[in-house]
């Protein structure tokens, strides 16, 4: 490149709200990241902690075999049983609940809407309240044990599921609702006829993805009474039984991860 | 219409309604077998009810005295998630660069690394609290280790698939002027993951938020040990005004996390 | 030409795992200074016969040799310092979209700098200036410090042309150059091709769709069908004919 009628580069144009943008971001995030260390307590650890670990590790490489299946109901297998089933029909019952909340939440149109709004925040309530609480809440309510974890998963999925949904009925052509309408059905007839058919993918699709996330909370409900393999899990770990640790923490893994390929397997097929 | 084209659109119809059936089945079966190991029944929940409703009447009226007290531990509980959404994170950054299968060719280190993870991911966040309360004792630094945990099964399986779906052609281009592979990782991948890595941290950062007010109830810090001791003292009222405030913040934090997301994405 | 040949390849057989094969025992020389264009049906392996020059593919069977140094042996930094002769422009551009045009024509000094002056993004002033001058040669000086994804087609190519000149390769490999570009636009990129050619001596090697521009800017034309070359001549004598051959027995419709 020989040429001298070559210009210099010149600076790059950087506008002052550029600038201040730019260095405001990094010194307030960095400031944030500083603010958070200060003020934790983060002497408390315990002298045994490497120990603890170490003692985790190997009753993870080296179960308790014999809890696996005794017969006693209060096995892993009967456990995790139970914890399947607690997500099962928590999901079932959300599912349900999520239906009538979807439509009330989903913006289409021939709808006010503050109506969908105000379903919209109903739903963000309900799923910003803490799932613990709620279990402790149906503990007082039916006593501790399984159905207590049941009712928790089923309502607080409510939020979440029932969100998806009604996002798949905004997304849904609007075509066969306005046939219905014009043969004169009715709100109802038009969700029965028009509306369901066309979402039932979509809702057996979110419902399994929220079986998989149920699934995870249920096998730890158990650790404030409602049912399921947390409460073996806390009273091993409190116990110090490590290798019961270890199996109950296999047996999660490996229930969780088949149920994960499973579901997956299926919605792959529904799509 | 032939009678071939009959069969044709007979055939599908079949196997659809064969589906459904079996999906039936399977639902009444499941159903009627989960409702049998759990013990749930709808008039037990019913004749209970008012006791619930109760409960949930004195929490919708939540006692504003409270306030004073119950943000110092929500403070905690905030500085405790953005610990763990920042180590977490930057694990999971490393990690997902040695596990995209367009940076690292090694199938074999790929394929232990992701076995890995996906076990990490399986498990929850309140279980990881309760075994490094088990290991680290109870206090904030239990829950801060398990949510760096959890952050970082978040992030690593959300920033991997982004890097794996980035455009080869500049990652091509810094191997045709004669780049190396960290030219490759600076100059072509850096440029277009990095606004995804920020927007997955943020969103870990959303759920670590949530996540982070329950953890102390096992004895990891934060506001969840107000939580307990409310609901143990009975003081409905009480709980009531942590959840306001929780649910305030979070909302908050979703806000502000969302619009930084929207801008980062443009 | 006497001296030894820019580009040699020797007997070059290339089979992907898959069992198709991609390029049947090829021989080649192409000599400094010269603009080859390779024609053919997309598929037939001119893209293959490209990227096995610079080894972004990996040759089965056969040597390649660059400037009389075989890349086909080349390792590691060696490979680099070999591509690092060898420019490269692409059918989709292949800029980072998010990053600046100034830092993407300065991807191409990448292979001049040890990897953690890159790293840290320092490049020096001198080449800065080296990219910002290559910007003005192909009319993109104003567009500096725009970022990529908001240029069109063809200022993209441009800017990937600049990339190519900041390299200061000694060839330069243009696959499908102007595929994604207008009518209008693709003849400026290749006039931009022909600059490089004619003003800094550099041997082009260009894949083209189009026969027009094909017979405008080719000095000398390789024709190939199905992994081989069918044809390989000067430009000026090459009849009508093998083109429509090349393009299978006169059919040379939509290939523009």
């Amino acid at each position: 490149m020989n040429t001298t009628t070559m210009k210099k580069l010149p600076p790059k144009p950087v506008t002052t709200k550029q600038r201040v943008v730019k260095w405001g971001t990094w010194i307030l995030s960095i400031a944030i990241v500083i603010w958070s260390c200060t003020g934790i307590d983060f002497g408390g650890i315990k002298d045994t902690a490497a120990e603890i670990s170490g003692a985790i590790f190997y009753g993870l490489f080296h179960p308790d075999w014999s809890y696996v299946y005794n017969g006693s109901g209060e096995d892993l297998v009967s456990q995790l049983w139970e914890t399947l089933c607690i997500a099962f029909l928590g999901t079932f019952i959300s599912a349900v609940i999520s239906i009538p909340f979807a439509f009330w939440a989903a913006n289409t149109r021939h709808k006010k809407f503050w109506v969908s709004e105000t379903g919209k925040i109903v739903l963000t309530f309900i799923r910003s309240f803490p799932e613990i609480v709620l279990a402790l809440m149906f503990i007082k309510a039916v006593g501790p044990g399984a159905p207590a974890g049941v009712l928790a998963l089923g309502f607080h999925s409510v939020g979440m599921l029932a969100m998806l949904f009604s996002e798949a009925i905004e997304s849904l052509d609007d075509g066969p609702s306005e046939a219905i309408t014009s043969v004169g059905g009715s709100k109802f007839n038009v969700a029965v006829f028009a509306t369901m058919p066309d979402l039932m993918p979509a809702i057996i699709s979110n419902t399994l993805y929220r079986f998989d996330v149920s699934l995870r909370s249920a096998s730890v409900l158990g650790l404030v009474g409602a049912g399921g393999i947390g409460y073996p899990l806390i009273i091993a770990l409190n116990y110090r039984q490590w290798s019961r640790v270890g199996i109950i923490l296999l047996g999660i893994i490996v229930m969780v991860v088949l149920i994960d390929w499973i579901s997956g397997a299926i919605r792959k097929k529904l799509v | 219409m032939s009678a071939t084209d009959r069969d044709m659109l007979k055939l599908p119809k079949k196997k659809f309604s064969m589906w459904n059936w079996a999906w039936a089945i399977f639902m009444v079966v499941g159903l009627i077998l989960s409702v049998q190991e759990t013990n749930t029944s709808l008039s037990q929940f019913f004749a209970n009810f008012g006791q619930f409703g109760e409960i949930f009447v004195a929490m919708a009226q939540p006692d504003w005295s409270y306030a004073g007290t119950a943000i110092p531990y929500l403070v905690e509980t905030i500085k405790m998630a953005i610990i763990s959404t920042v180590i977490g994170s930057a694990l999971a950054f490393v990690y997902s660069l040695l596990i995209a299968r367009n940076i690292i060719h090694n199938k074999v280190v790929t394929g232990v690394l992701r076995f890995i993870m996906n076990i990490i991911r399986t498990i929850p966040d309140l279980l990881l609290g309760s075994i490094f309360v088990a290991i680290v004792g109870i206090g904030p630094v239990a829950g801060i280790c398990a949510l760096t945990v959890f952050t970082f099964g978040v992030v690593v399986k959300l920033f991997y698939e982004a890097i794996e779906t980035i455009d080869p052609g500049p990652s091509e281009a810094i191997k045709a002027v004669g780049g190396n592979n960290m030219n490759n990782v600076m100059f072509a991948v850096m440029p277009q993951i990095l606004p995804y890595f920020v927007s997955y941290a943020l969103y870990a950062f959303e759920i670590n938020v949530r996540a982070s007010t329950v953890l102390g109830y096992i004895g990891a810090g934060g506001i969840g040990l107000q939580l307990k001791n409310t609901l143990d003292m009975f003081q409905y009222n009480q709980t009531g005004m942590i959840i306001l405030v929780v649910f305030i913040v979070v909302l908050i934090i979703d806000f502000v996390s969302t619009k930084a997301r929207e801008a980062l994405m443009r | 030409m006497a001296e030894q040949p820019m580009i040699e390849l020797k007997n070059v057989t290339k089979v992907y795992p898959n069992g198709t094969v991609g390029l049947k025992d090829i021989n080649l020389k192409i000599n400094k200074g010269e603009f080859v264009v390779i024609v053919g049906l997309s598929g037939a392996g001119k893209s293959t016969l490209l990227r096995a020059i610079n080894r972004l593919h990996d040759i089965s069977e056969g040597d390649i040799l660059i400037d009389g140094e075989s890349i086909t042996k080349a390792k590691g930094k060696q490979l680099r310092l070999m591509r690092r002769k060898i420019g490269m422009i692409f059918q989709s551009f292949n800029l980072v979209k998010r990053s600046s045009v100034l830092r993407n024509v300065l991807a191409g000094r990448l292979a001049y700098y040890p990897t953690w002056k890159t790293t840290f993004n320092m490049f020096t002033a001198e080449d800065k200036q080296r990219a910002y001058e290559a910007l003005q040669s192909v009319d993109m000086a104003d567009k500096v410090y725009t970022r990529a994804d908001q240029l069109s087609g063809g200022q993209q190519q441009r800017v990937a042309i600049a990339r190519v000149l900041t390299q200061d390769p000694e060839i330069i490999l243009a696959d499908e150059p102007t595929a994604s570009l207008d009518p209008k636009t693709s003849h400026q990129v290749m006039e931009d091709l022909k600059m490089l050619n004619e003003k800094y001596g550099m041997t082009v090697v260009a894949n083209l769709h189009s026969i027009d521009l094909a017979k405008e800017f080719g000095h000398r034309v390789i024709g190939v069908r199905a992994g081989q070359i069918v044809y390989d001549g000067k430009m000026e004598d090459t009849p009508e004919s093998v083109f429509n051959d090349i393009y299978n027995g006169g059919n040379g419709k939509g290939e523009e």
